[in-house]
């Protein structure tokens, strides 16, 4: 009963946040690409929090952005607010957020992909790979439907053999109530691939109409003009508040009260969960001497009543659940609409991945999102787009595409998960990254728009206008450093007047700019440009010159790691010749079969003396194979 | 050129020889540079190659002159690395050699890792391929070894200040990454300019505590560590007295005198000895004294090298022989004491035992037979029998050149909160200062910031 259903460059299996973006820029760089999914009413869900951006994660929307990619755009046109966050700090760690109206997230997204030419989109559950001489060569579903692919991209999410647990219920289920996804699971097994558990959860959407916003502070968006994609124009001006309230002490006597009834201690739950979004239980216990938590309430959309308790992720009896909400000021009459959940499923180690998130097991498979051990829309993403990129250009017979640490969070991201490994759900952070002064949300299209173009994901018209900003940054620098301004009585005046140290001397207009209170507003006060700069010119200039020394010293780091990023280790090695290598250290290795000296030395287990030992016999070759030419 | 500019000590240690350090790198000129003073004008990066110049070096920080040194100046590639080196002559002494070796590395030069020279020869093509083994082998070797006794200092009071130091650095970089990753919860206050600066003050402090006191040569103070065992009784404590001139530990003729481990520095003609008295090794009911015992099995593990003595006036017994046994495959001088007492010991058992040691004899009351246990000391070392010497010189200079960074690293920061730069941009410089105190003691592993945000604060939706 199996039929042959097409053939494709590319098959995507999943419609996801990682699904999406893999599809897509398969698509635009021209692959014929064919996008399978379980339902197609749920294209580009969001099964949690109806939010997209924050710290670390925002970065990563920009750069998606940068390298032509939609969810920047997408959440551009779906927000019901946004905010810029950590204002008052440095340039490297500010971050957009935006809550969006998440069901027409999921519709504009739906339209974009209907309406990409390259791509095909069909409803179906992908049952195995087609899989002839370690090669994967398309994908059939349940119903038996045989598609013929170059290369495939896996991006299930928590759907991989998902149970569903809420207090002593559990059942199999994909994320909220979809038909979970069993005999890919076993396939993947099968194949031998490691899978882990994991496991997640979400909070109880309540009605809107029984939450007396009285009693809560209201959170606004900004009242400036915020996107993620440098391509939007047009901004939504009617933002929709979000709420704050806060758990109390009866809230936690409830709950540890009904601790017996919790499936994570009663041993119901298995899987690994994520320490950064812990269930409100795990929070009462853990740190039991707070006397309240903060609760966000979000709309979920503009259509809709449902509101997310943000802060209140559980996995206790639903009637328990619906107590607890009451205990809060604000909800003492509300009405529970969904109850939250938690949710196992199975992940796929990622150190079976090579840094293109190809298998190693099998050639010409890609997996991404959350089947990788991560966990977040933007994450997904992320590593979507890459996969996608990827594998179309193998479809397409060309190089495949790796960003380093440097370049983007995202090659933070990916070399993490492959080097390293994880042993939780996996989430960006901005600690995570030790070049972040370099990889702002400011500069993600100085650091990417140049890529995306390169690989055909950047329009022409759009590409210019970005060389254009370029060379006005550049411009304006240069001017800034070539100008002096004088101690005259007006600069004095204007100099006190925003709380610094007077001038002893002329001093270059760049230099001026590196003083703490001094900003480009006010050098541009002292001597004005011939062209008044836009926003995101004059602010780039400004980070620029203000931070030179510390990026110059990031800078630095780079160049040196560099020489060991440039040093590349064969494919085919053969570890168990180099006798000297400590046994653990051999053993990794072998495991994560690092592409570069950089990357082996990011391996835990493996220290410095390896790494002498590796680039002592990496030489060796190289000089062998001179002399014997 | 490929790497960056390394240095290290490159003649054994000894007093009144010449001690040459030396530099080998793109920077090595540069450095150089900014250092020596020579008679004439003409500075190095603009002298002849293979040229050697009389002068001076000079302290940056206090503009005093340092030392006085020979450099010879060689471009590569003809030179050993086939990079260009400078090698400073300047005296032997120990103190002498470190400063010049602390000069150039605070001048941005990179203490060599053990055989590195020898692997920069190899990777610049200057060694054949045929060597590439014993390069590979040496590396494995001296790194090891090098490890284990860094980690053998690093035991005690030192690793324990410093692990301290990192916690307190963490948790303020905990602190910050909170603040920049969950801006919205309120229930983690806002670090500020002024908490930070306190904290930071407070690491500097302490650390500069530490350099001095380093400097001095009392904590990270080099030397072999040298154990000396044997029964109680038998004259160990004698022994060390001797070897100090004084009288540092307490001699009695009730064995077991000794309890806990003592420990004193002498330089034995030339041969810097961190020189360990132990309980003597017996059974024992005593709970004092068999911690002792328990001591002193323990250093031992971590010697250089070991004086076992032996009682001239005593028959061997049991725990001797057990003693020979438990330093088996380690550095020993064996020496009989009391030799002005009756002989009841039988020398030939004495010289089976320990056929691949040298044996010395003694009268520690009557100060005979000390001259010749010196001259066997040094003569062990010298002869580069014991290896592991100038590598625990070398990890102690590492140590110190760490620090040196982290305080400058430390500095650098306090700067910014001073001239109000961002806190998550200051935390750049923290950051880099927890890594290197890190190297230290050997852990720099970045997943502990995470667990520490996740143990310190209560985050998540
Ligand atoms: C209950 C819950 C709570 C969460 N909480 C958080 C959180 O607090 N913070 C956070 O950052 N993230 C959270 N997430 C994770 C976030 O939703 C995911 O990380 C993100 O959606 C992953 O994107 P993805 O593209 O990998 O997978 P998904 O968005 O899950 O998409 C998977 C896609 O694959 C399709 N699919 C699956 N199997 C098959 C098959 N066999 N054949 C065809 N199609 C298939 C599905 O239909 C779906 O379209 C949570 C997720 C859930 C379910
Ligand atoms: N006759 C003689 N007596 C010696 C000699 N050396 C040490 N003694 C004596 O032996 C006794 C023990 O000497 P210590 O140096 O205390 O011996 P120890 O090995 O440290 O003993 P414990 O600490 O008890 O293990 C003292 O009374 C010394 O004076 C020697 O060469 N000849
Ligand atoms: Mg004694």
């Amino acid at each position: 009963m199996q039929y042959e259903a097409g053939n494709f460059d590319v098959v995507v299996v999943g419609a996801g946040h990682a699904g999406v973006e893999a599809a897509l820029a398969a698509a635009r760089m021209g692959a014929k690409t064919a996008v399978i999914t379980i339902n197609l009413d749920m294209v580009a869900f969001m099964p949690c929090n109806p939010s997209i951006g924050g710290p670390a994660k925002g970065i990563v929307v920009r750069e998606i952005d940068a390298l032509g990619g939609e969810m920047g755009r997408n959440i551009d046109k779906t927000y019901i607010q946004m905010r810029m966050l950590n204002t008052g700090k440095g340039p490297a760690v500010r971050a957009l957020r935006a809550q969006a109206d998440k069901f027409d997230y999921q519709h504009e997204m739906k339209k974009t992909l209907e309406n990409e030419k390259n791509l095909t989109m069909v409803q179906g559950m992908v049952e195995r790979l087609i899989v002839e001489d370690g090669e994967c060569r398309g994908v059939v579903t349940m119903t038996g439907a045989a598609y013929r692919s170059k290369t495939v991209v896996i991006t299930t999410g928590t759907y991989l053999r998902g149970e569903i647990i809420l207090g002593e219920l559990k059942y199999s289920s994909g994320p909220n109530n979809q038909q979970p996804s069993i005999k890919l699971s076993e396939h993947l097994e099968e194949l031998g691939f490691d899978l882990v558990r994991f496991k997640t959860g979400t909070p109880p959407r309540v009605h809107s109409d029984t939450i007396d916003y009285e009693k809560t502070e209201i959170q606004p968006g900004d009242d400036v003009h915020r996107a993620f994609s440098y391509e939007t124009t047009k901004y939504i001006t009617d933002q929709l508040p979000c709420w704050l309230t806060y758990t109390n002490e009866r809230t936690h006597q409830l709950i540890d009260e009904n601790l017996h009834r919790s499936p994570m201690y009663s041993g119901m739950i298995k899987g690994t969960g994520p320490r950064y979004c812990p269930s409100i239980e795990d929070k009462v216990v853990r740190f039991n001497d707070k006397p309240r938590h903060q609760i966000f309430l979000e709309p979920e959309g503009r259509n809709t009543q449902e509101v997310y308790v943000q802060g209140l992720s559980t996995s206790l009896p639903e009637d328990v659940q619906q107590r607890i909400l009451q205990t809060i000021p604000g909800l003492e009459k509300v009405q529970m609409m969904r109850a939250g959940y938690a949710i196992e499923y199975d992940a796929v180690v990622p150190t079976q991945l090579w840094p293109t998130l190809e298998t190693k097991k099998v050639k010409n498979l890609y997996t991404a999102g959350q089947i990788n051990g991560t966990s977040g829309y933007e994450e997904a993403a992320g590593q979507g787009l890459m996969a996608g990129i990827n594998a179309g250009r193998r479809a397409l017979g060309k190089e495949e595409v790796i960003f380093s640490r440097a370049d983007a969070y995202i090659g933070v991201l990916i070399d993490d998960l492959v080097t390293k490994g994880t042993n939780e759900p996996y989430r960006l952070l901005t600690s995570r990254a030790e070049y972040r002064l370099l990889l702002r949300h400011d500069n993600a299209d100085l650091r990417l728009t140049d890529r995306g173009y390169e690989l055909g994901l950047i329009p022409e018209e759009r590409y210019q206008k970005f060389l254009a900003k370029k060379e006005a940054v550049e411009a304006e620098k240069e001017r800034l450093r070539s100008i002096i301004i004088k101690p005259s009585a007006g600069v004095q005046e204007l100099i006190r007047s925003m709380g610094g140290s007077e001038l002893k001397d002329g001093i270059r207009a760049s230099d001026l700019l590196k003083r703490p209170e001094v900003s480009y507003e006010h050098i541009k006060q002292l001597v004005p440009a011939d062209v008044e700069l836009d926003f995101d010119t004059a602010e780039q200039t400004e980070i620029q010159i203000k931070y030179e020394g510390y990026i110059e010293k990031s800078l630095q780091q780079v160049e040196r790691l560099k020489k060991m990023e440039d040093k590349k280790i064969p494919e085919n090695i053969d570890y168990d010749a180099i006798s000297s290598l400590a046994t653990e250290a051999r053993q990794k290795l072998k495991d994560v079969r690092p592409l570069t000296l950089a990357q082996a030395s990011r391996i835990s287990g493996v220290n410095p003396a390896d790494i002498s030992i590796l680039l002592v016999y990496l030489e060796q070759g190289r000089i062998a194979r001179i002399s014997s030419n | 050129m490929e790497f960056d500019t390394i240095a290290a000590i490159s003649t054994p240690m000894g007093e009144g020889a010449i001690a040459i350090v030396r530099l080998s790198g793109d920077q090595a000129f540069e450095i150089a540079d900014r250092l020596f003073k020579g008679m004439g004008s003409k500075k190095l990066t603009e002298v002849a190659s293979h040229t050697i110049h009389y002068g001076h070096l000079i302290d940056p920080k206090s503009g005093q002159v340092a030392e006085e040194v020979m450099v010879s100046v060689m471009r590569g590639p003809k030179t050993f690395t086939k990079e260009d080196v400078v090698e400073i002559n300047c005296h032997g002494g120990l103190v002498s050699v470190n400063r010049v070796l602390q000069l150039v590395l605070n001048q941005g030069a990179r203490l060599a890792e053990p055989g590195e020279f020898t692997k920069r020869a190899f990777l610049n093509g200057r060694i054949d391929l045929s060597q590439a083994e014993a390069v590979i082998d040496l590396i494995r070797a001296k790194t090891d070894r090098a490890m284990n006794l860094a980690l053998g200092q690093m035991e005690g009071r030192l690793s324990r200040l410093i692990q301290k130091l990192r916690q307190e650095i963490l948790e303020i970089l905990a602190h910050v990454e909170v603040n920049i990753d969950y801006p919205e919860y309120d229930d983690v206050e806002e670090m500020t300019h002024n908490m930070l600066l306190e904290k930071a003050k407070y690491v500097q402090g302490e650390l500069e505590k530490l350099l001095q006191t380093s400097q001095q040569g009392k904590i990270l103070r080099e030397g072999l560590s040298t154990v000396i065992v044997g029964r109680p009784n038998v004259g160990k404590s004698s022994l060390l007295n001797s070897l100090v001139h004084e009288n540092k530990a307490i001699v009695t003729d009730i064995p077991g005198t000794t309890r806990d481990v003592i420990e004193e520095y002498v330089n034995v003609r030339g041969v810097p000895l961190r020189l360990l008295d132990t309980a003597g090794i017996r059974e024992t009911e005593d709970i004092v004294e068999r911690i002792g015992v328990e001591r002193s099995r323990q250093v031992l593990k971590e010697a250089d090298l070991i004086l076992l003595v032996l009682n001239y006036s005593d028959e061997l017994s049991e725990e001797d022989r057990n003693i020979f046994k438990a330093v088996e495959g380690m550095d020993v001088i064996v020496i009989v004491n009391k030799t002005d007492l009756p002989q009841k010991i039988d020398l030939d058992e004495v010289r089976e035992l320990g056929k691949d040691y040298s044996l010395v004899t003694t009268s520690l009351l009557e100060d005979k037979g000390v001259d010749e246990l010196e001259e066997a000391i040094s003569s062990l070392f010298f002869s580069g029998a014991i290896e592991s010497g100038d590598l625990t010189y070398v990890s102690n200079s590492r140590h110190i050149a760490l620090l040196n960074q982290a305080v400058n690293s430390i500095e650098e920061a306090i700067n910014g909160v001073e001239m109000g730069t961002p806190i998550d941009i200051v935390q750049i410089d923290l950051t880099r200062s927890w890594e290197l105190l890190g190297e230290i003691i050997g852990e720099s592993v970045h997943e502990s910031l995470i667990d520490q945000l996740f143990s310190q604060f209560c985050l998540g939706k």
